[in-house]
């Protein structure tokens, strides 16, 4: 996600934006749209509430959309390092749009989707708001053979925390036992749910996309379960940068490569061979050598955070990178951040130093997530 | 007697003769939300009316908060390293951040009082 703002071109509103300020909200612009960063018990409450028991997300200003087409799978492919051929049906993908240096244009969600009626394979595509339009342009010129259908027309719910699977499960029967990173596709008081067991925040829960003039009243019946409260933006920042993961725009971007941002979990080794996609030759080489600079999780030692924009100094004093993400951990209690540090400095362990209003602030270099993931894994 | 001024950055200073306990306004806290962190000024230091006084950090951001007089600190609240909700729970009692000597009383008569101060958070805000 992105918080690139347009001040001049009215926000545009979700289907829940009644519902928010029915519920006490607090609206921001948010990547052209009027969000929710808060609700009235504040991004505290609502970050811990959803690691305790269940928070729902309004996430419908991202983009949703259908890629369909002879080859589809293999043929996105030449956009992404994400190993789509072998993806089985109804599983998820987490990839990235790539440029030619290897930069990252977006990250994503792709779901291999059953074929359509002309036996065409099919992709579910999840893709950040502020960078919507540009992707849905950037995958229409170059793969002109395939066929984009964008869903203007659905609001998309996030349902996360460890109570998230129970209280979904008595409104949609069977996903308890959803495996995680797959789709479902289950018809609800007459609609088509596309029922994700995925999400931003480390812990086990969904998403759920859901046609706009059902999701006010779905919202509502998740809500009426007193384990679920409604959480805003700025919960959800908090909760994904304790789970380590990245914000577009922020800390992975057109100039930094999945191998810089530590994201090579990402792509197979068969994809890692094989090359075939932007910037290939940049991330190979990348993985044969070394990166310069890689993206790492810093735990502060004091109580002031650090913010997007300190720069990192080693013992020595020389600056060694940039915090690209930080705040508060609630909860854990005390400061974190992310950043991007010379690759002499990434080590586990490593001190350094975040320059905060001119101050050293000790630092040390630590594995992510910062708080463990609790993803389902199965009975 | 005491008596309360308020900026137009939501700061204020309550003065008892030449004393002024400093804080931001509950007006001010509940726009910034959760307070995790407040860095405060060394006693002895000297801050000119309008610089930065110190720092309040929220979950979300940090917020710079301005010395509403001229003077000396002679003592910063020492709650808020272990307690910076108390901002939140009690912005204008015990989450106050320093306590200053103030050397020009009369910068006072252009800040507002408590009628002023409410009519511009409601026009403002």
């Amino acid at each position: 996600m992105s918080t690139d703002e347009s001040p001049n071109e009215p926000l545009l509103a979700t289907p829940l934006n009644a519902l928010h300020r029915e519920f006490g909200a607090r609206m921001v612009p948010f990547a052209g749209y009027d969000m929710p960063v808060q609700y009235a018990q504040g991004i505290l409450a609502e970050h811990l509430h959803t690691r305790a028991a269940a928070g729902l997300f309004d996430v419908s200003h991202m983009g949703q959309a259908f890629l369909s087409g002879p080859n589809a799978r293999a043929r996105f492919e030449t956009l992404v390092p994400g190993d789509l051929v072998a993806l089985a049906q109804d599983r998820i993908r987490y990839t990235q749009l790539l440029n030619a240096r290897g930069g990252i244009l977006d990250d994503l969600m792709a779901t291999h989707w059953p074929a359509d009626a002309n036996g065409d394979e099919r992709l579910f595509l999840i893709v950040n708001a502020a960078r919507k339009a540009h992707d849905f342009a950037h995958i229409e010129a170059l793969l002109p053979d395939l066929k984009l259908d964008v869903l203007d027309d659905r609001a998309l719910l996030a349902l996360q925390g460890p109570q998230g699977a129970e209280v979904l499960e008595r409104l949609l029967p069977g996903v308890t036992t959803q495996p995680f990173m797959s789709m479902r596709r289950v018809t609800h008081a007459g609609v088509e749910l596309y029922v994700s067991r995925s999400g931003y925040t480390g812990e086990d829960g969904f998403e759920i996309s859901i046609p706009a003039a059902q999701a006010d009243g779905f919202a509502r019946a998740l809500l009426a379960d007193e384990r679920v409260k409604p959480i805003g933006l700025g919960a959800r920042d908090s909760l994904r940068l304790e789970a380590g993961l990245c914000l577009y725009g922020h800390d992975i971007d057109e100039d930094t490569t999945p191998a810089e941002a530590d994201l090579l979990w990402s792509i197979s080794k068969r994809r890692r061979a094989e090359g075939g996609f932007p910037g290939a030759p940049v991330l190979q080489a990348q993985i044969a050598n070394g990166v310069s600079r890689k993206r790492v999780g810093l735990a502060l030692e004091g109580k002031a955070p650090a913010r997007e924009g300190a720069e990192i100094a080693d013992s020595a004093g020389a600056i060694v990178g940039r915090v690209t993400s930080g705040g508060f951990a609630p909860s854990l209690g005390r400061p974190i951040a992310m950043g991007y540090v010379a690759a002499a400095s990434a080590a586990p362990g490593s001190e350094l130093n975040i320059i905060v209003r001119g101050k050293p602030l000790p630092a040390r270099v630590v594995s992510m997530p910062f708080v463990p993931t609790r993803y389902y894994r199965g009975k | 007697m005491s008596q309360t001024r308020y900026t137009k950055d939501h700061e204020y200073i309550r003065v008892d003769g030449d004393i002024a306990t400093v804080g931001i306004t509950d007006y001010a806290q509940s726009q910034l939300g959760d307070v995790v962190f407040v860095e405060l000024p060394q006693t002895g230091a000297r801050v000119e009316q309008g610089e930065q006084a110190a720092v309040v950090e929220s979950v979300k951001a940090a917020s710079e908060v301005y010395a509403p007089a001229s003077g000396e600190i002679i003592e910063v609240n020492p709650e808020l390293e272990g307690a910076p909700a108390l901002v939140n729970e009690d912005a204008a009692g015990k989450g106050w951040f320093l306590k200053m000597r103030i050397s020009d009383a009369s910068q006072l008569d252009a800040l507002m009082d408590e009628e002023a101060y409410a009519a511009f958070v409601k026009s403002c805000c």
